[in-house]
């Protein structure tokens, strides 16, 4: 994949651009209760990959979705580029995603009657907005759609289909992308490029990035992996390997 | 946002199409009846324009009751003496009498021609006279002279076969006489067809005589003197007209005889516009149902949206602005598929006997606006709730699999707020119904709405009743259906909401035809009651159909023969007595010999005192004019006379219906006031009782009546209970309508609920179900859903009916089970026949692709 230096815009943001102070997270009552966050505290800096890793049940995905706004904590707080969004009414919250989030999902979520560039868009024009054209071809170019973008997603692989989502995902310049399992519904040939793709995108726009995800390999492009279980971070790594990740994940025994 | 809506519309045809059905259908209604009514109204108005354009002014009786438009009343006919006076007039240049009347064509097997109750007109013409008056043109021949000529309208001519030479039967007041056709006519100008009606023309002496009209005329046209203008041609003559005449100039006439037609025209609008609405009601319950289903399949997508940034609000107008569009498009079908539609009604009508003339189709703004109109605003109305539930989806739906659309905030009071609804609706029913000192209007509003109510309560109790209810009526099919039909009944039963409202739009048809054919069935059996109860002839004579009445000749050609010991007519007519107008009739002496009533004053010899003043009346019509024995009655005739009347016996009639009118007098009298006094029916009692010999012969001696038609007790009521079935018949017709839209939205939900278990379906296959077996699967749970809508359905019409007979005082409650239960197997075959394409596409599902199906 080619990069592109020129044109590439700064971080949208300095410093910490997400973070959560002792986030937990109940679902059910009484003797059925069950606590899928037991107090979560982190910080994500402007232009860092992290990717959240644990086994399924370690509560990640939970975490992932109150970071998002798509989940309300039991207690503790999420503030997203200053703005504290666990006590924010509907519309607010929904102006704030439309600034500031970004989101890829691990079964694509396109838009069936869309065609490719219409759902690269999408967000954009929700907001009654128009796409830059010359940020809109960079996009098309690196997501290497440029001659896919009239094709509607029953006429695109998986992989071009997951591109379609993060151009999606990048095309409002957000504060912070969330990828939930980008790969997870992809060969792993493919998973490799969608990797790339959203390691170029923080190398080159500065995409601030938050990846929750249960593989070695994908963790292995994040500066920083937090590894979870039964809802807590039980370890923190920098940028490393896949080896080392899957070291650590057995030692967590999952 | 909005091209996001357009374009999700435009990739799910399939599902818009299925949304757009139920508009259409009832957009169509709707359209077509306007079409329907204003080409006849146009009709009606082009004839009456012909026929007064070159008349200035015309001269016609005036009905002494019944207020300026005679409603519907034969007004008295003119002395021929004012046509001289009237030609002496300063402003007169022409002016020519004519006499109109009925009479019946009779074709070559001796059998009345007239078809869809439309009139057998007969006027005169003046051969030798100016024809600037005359409507008619020739097609061929000439204009009747003498007494034994006659023209006929050409279409009658050619679809009977009858040619300029042939001798023709033609019924008037008398036996039939036979007259000789010299011309055939027809209407002039753009008048392209008269319905049904039938042209006897003659001169103006042998239509005076045969129709008992000597030195009268029913109408005086009038051209002016140049230089007069109408009004003023009509100021002259107005001194000359008796209190039993009026002018009016001849645009006036032609307008005023174009209202009196457009006043029955107006019935038949509203009363198929009701139709419409009851199908756009139904279509609103399918639309609402279709859009919720959609919208629960949607919920990723819509998540998506959210997470995307869209605004609840967002959602919200791109669901609305879905139904918009869809309700764009189907009343745009809807109004044009009405032209169709109006060609079918028309057909319809034909059918159950109402021809009615035409000229080329009108197709009125006002059917534009108001179809566009009515079926984009209930396809909105339908949209709401779906819409609301639509900004519902939580943007995390968009990451969970198989997450469930949050029920509304007042579900849990679902069944409570329906059954305030419920009993709120009926509260409004029972106002409209018993409450006295209400407008029509406010009547039938509390009606119409409560009528709504009770549907929309009952549609939001439904999802209650249907785990139950479904569990019963899904028993056959598991025993019927192995695994297939177990199946079918539990997923029957898994969206209570949706299935109840799949079958609550099947429940409002099915609750309206119940309650007609209770109604039906009550006015049947208490009819055929009172005429056993009554009906102490032999032999009843009445017209072919049995209702218009007929010449009092008839019943003298029975008299006298052997064997026959009463002939008893029973004469009807009209008048106006405190302050109403009223029906009377009349009766021959020995009345009671053949008529059993119970008398409360007088007696059985009442009949035979009425003498010239005598009259007497029902128990009911004494009671509310507060009347006894004794007690005056002034009683006001057509020509204006009023009879000074004493009461001389109150009768209690049987619940079923009274053979009299609301004052009855004697005959004798009755001939003496009434122009043309006609029998509504005879009674005739022989020595031999009912005998084939005796009703051949009985027969014979009415063959110079062709009109006349003699019956037995049981045909009696038969013949009469045939107008009911009709009518009936016509109902069921038009309230068939709502049940294939209904019919639409079972199709809806089973294609889409196919849809939403492709995998399930998948699933089934791959551990072995066959093709067939899901086939069944489908059909049964169509079954299950349509007899849901019979066992909501019934029991509301039921109660509806129950209702209505308590408030207009109806004879007798009598459930016709065997139309209910008429009524349940077609709802079976109904979903069976609805089951068709969603089985079939549910069958032809592959199943690895299923399997696979994200």
């Amino acid at each position: 994949m080619a990069v592109i230096e020129e044109g590439a815009p700064a971080p949208a943001q300095q410093g910490v651009v997400v973070q959560a102070n002792d986030v937990t997270r109940r679902y059910g009552e009484g003797e059925t209760a069950v606590d899928a966050l037991r107090g979560i505290s982190l910080d994500v800096d402007a232009g860092q990959l992290v990717a959240v890793m644990g086994p399924s049940g370690s509560g990640k995905s939970t975490l992932m979705h109150i970071l998002a706004g798509l989940d309300k904590p039991t207690s503790g707080n999420v503030t997203i580029a200053g703005e504290e969004i666990t006590t924010l009414p509907d519309a607010k919250l929904t102006r704030l995603r439309r600034r500031h989030i970004g989101f890829v999902f691990q079964f694509f979520n396109l838009l069936p009657m869309l065609t490719a560039e219409e759902n690269i868009v999408l967000p954009l024009s929700i907001a009654s907005e128009k796409a830059e054209p010359r940020w809109l071809e960079e996009l098309l170019h690196d997501t290497g759609l440029t001659d896919r973008r009239k094709h509607r997603p029953s006429e695109l692989s998986g992989g071009q289909q997951q591109r379609v989502a993060i151009a999606r995902a990048l095309v409002s310049r957000p504060t912070i992308l969330f990828a939930d399992e980008p790969t997870g519904n992809l060969d792993s040939k493919t998973g490799g490029e969608i990797l790339d793709l959203l390691r170029h995108s923080v190398t080159t726009y500065g995409q601030t990035t938050v990846m929750v995800t249960h593989e070695a390999r994908a963790a292995a492009i994040a500066d920083r992996i937090l590894f979870l279980a039964d809802g807590l971070i039980v370890q923190e790594l920098r940028s490393t390997t896949a080896a080392h990740v899957l070291e650590v994940m057995s030692s967590l025994g999952s | 946002m909005i091209g996001v809506a357009l374009r999700g519309l435009a990739g799910r045809k399939l599902r818009a199409l299925l949304t757009a059905v139920s508009i259409v259908l009832g957009v169509a209604m709707i359209s077509g009846t306007y079409v329907l009514t204003d080409t006849i109204k146009a009709a009606f108005g082009t004839v009456f324009n012909e026929v007064y354009k070159n008349t200035d002014a015309v001269i016609t009786g005036k009905s002494a009751i019944g207020g300026r438009a005679n409603n519907g009343i034969t007004p008295p006919s003119l002395p021929e003496s004012l046509l001289g006076r009237v030609r002496g007039l300063p402003g007169v240049a022409v002016a020519e009498g004519g006499v109109a009347d009925e009479a019946k064509l009779v074709d070559r097997n001796n059998k009345v021609i007239s078809s869809g109750g439309a009139p057998n007109l007969a006027f005169s013409v003046d051969p030798k006279g100016d024809q600037r008056f005359n409507p008619l043109v020739k097609t061929s021949g000439r204009w009747p002279s003498g007494s034994s000529e006659i023209a006929i309208d050409t279409k009658t001519a050619s679809e009977k076969h009858f040619a300029i030479g042939d001798t023709i039967g033609v019924l008037t007041r008398g036996p039939l006489k036979e007259f000789r056709i010299v011309g055939l006519v027809k209407f002039g100008g753009r008048v392209s067809s008269l319905g049904g009606a039938t042209l006897a023309i003659f001169d103006l002496p042998t239509a005076q005589r045969i129709f008992h009209k000597q030195g009268k005329l029913d109408s005086i046209g009038i051209a002016a003197r140049s230089g007069v203008s109408p009004a003023e041609l009509v100021s002259q003559v107005r001194p000359l007209l008796p209190a039993t005449a009026q002018v009016r100039t001849g645009a006036a006439e032609a307008k005023q005889a174009a209202k009196d037609t457009n006043g029955f025209l107006n019935i038949l609008e509203y009363f198929l516009l009701a139709f419409g609405f009851v199908a756009l009601f139904v279509g609103a319950f399918v639309i609402a149902n279709t859009l919720g289903i959609t919208i629960a399949q949607r919920m990723r997508e819509l998540a998506t949206l959210r997470t995307l940034g869209a605004t609840r609000r967002q959602v919200y107008w791109s669901v609305v602005l879905e139904a918009f569009v869809i309700g764009v498009i189907a009343s745009v079908i809807g109004l044009f598929l009405g032209l169709a539609l109006a060609k079918l009604l028309n057909a319809l009508f034909v059918a159950f006997g109402i021809d009615l003339p035409q000229v080329g189709t009108v197709f009125a703004t006002r059917t534009v606006i108001v179809a566009l109109v009515v079926g984009v605003f209930v396809t909105l109305i339908a949209a709401i709730r779906p819409a609301i539930r639509a900004t519902r989806v939580e943007p995390i739906a968009a990451v969970r699999e198989g997450a469930l659309l949050p029920p509304s905030r007042f579900a849990r009071f679902g069944p409570y707020i329906a059954v305030v609804v419920i009993g709120a609706a009926l509260g409004l029913m029972l106002i409209g119904l018993f409450v006295s000192g209400l407008s029509t209007k406010l009547r039938l509003l509390s009606l119409g709405v409560g009528a709504l109510a009770v549907f929309i309560g009952v549609a939001m109790l439904a999802p209650t009743l249907v785990p139950p209810v479904a569990r019963v009526l899904g028993w056959p099919a598991t025993r019927l259906g192995g695994a297939a039909g177990m199946l079918a009944r539990g997923n029957s039963i898994r969206n209570p909401s949706r299935t109840a409202s799949t079958a609550s739009a099947l429940m409002i048809g099915l609750t309206l035809v119940t309650l007609v054919s209770v109604l039906a069935a009550g006015i049947k059996t208490t009819f055929a009651d009172s005429v056993n109860k009554l009906f102490s002839a032999d032999y009843a004579l009445t017209s072919q159909n049995g209702f218009t009445p007929t010449s009092i000749a008839s019943e003298s050609a029975l008299r006298g023969l052997p064997g026959v010991e009463v002939v008893s007519g029973v004469r009807a007519g009209e008048g106006e007595a405190f302050g109403h107008r009223i029906g009377v009739t009349a009766v021959e002496p020995d009345v009671t010999t053949v008529v059993d009533v119970k008398w409360l004053a007088g007696s059985v010899q009442t009949p035979a005192q009425l003498g010239q003043n005598g009259a007497f009346v029902a128990k009911a019509y004494a009671k509310s004019h507060n009347l006894e024995a004794g007690s005056p009655i002034y009683l006001k005739t057509p020509t204006g006379t009023t009879l000074e009347l004493k009461l001389l016996g109150i009768f209690d009639p049987p619940k079923g219906g009274s053979p009299f009118g609301e004052v009855t007098i004697s005959a004798k009298r009755f001939d003496r006031e009434y122009a043309n006094p006609q029998n509504l029916f005879a009674f005739v009692k022989t020595s031999s009782g009912v005998t084939d010999a005796t009703t051949a012969q009985l027969k014979r001696a009415l063959a110079r009546f062709p009109d006349a038609k003699i019956q037995t007790r049981s045909q009696f009521i038969n013949t009469q209970e045939r107008g009911i079935n009709l009518l009936l018949k016509l109902l069921y017709v038009l309230l068939s309508l709502s049940i294939v839209i209904s019919l639409f939205g079972i199709v809806n939900t089973l294609v889409l609920t196919v849809f939403e278990r492709t995998r399930e379906i998948g699933m089934l296959r791959a551990v072995g179900m066959t093709r067939r077996q899901v086939r069944n699967m489908i059909r049964h749970e169509a079954i299950i859903t349509a007899l849901l809508g019979a066992a909501l359905g019934i029991p509301v019409g039921i109660v509806l009916a129950l209702m209505v007979g308590k408030a207009i005082n109806y004879p007798a409650f009598t459930i016709p089970w065997t139309t209910l239960i008429v009524f349940v197997v077609a709802a079976i075959i109904a979903g069976l026949v609805a089951a068709i394409f969603p089985a079939r596409r549910a069958g032809r599902l592959n199943v690895l692709q299923a399997l696979q199906y994200e």
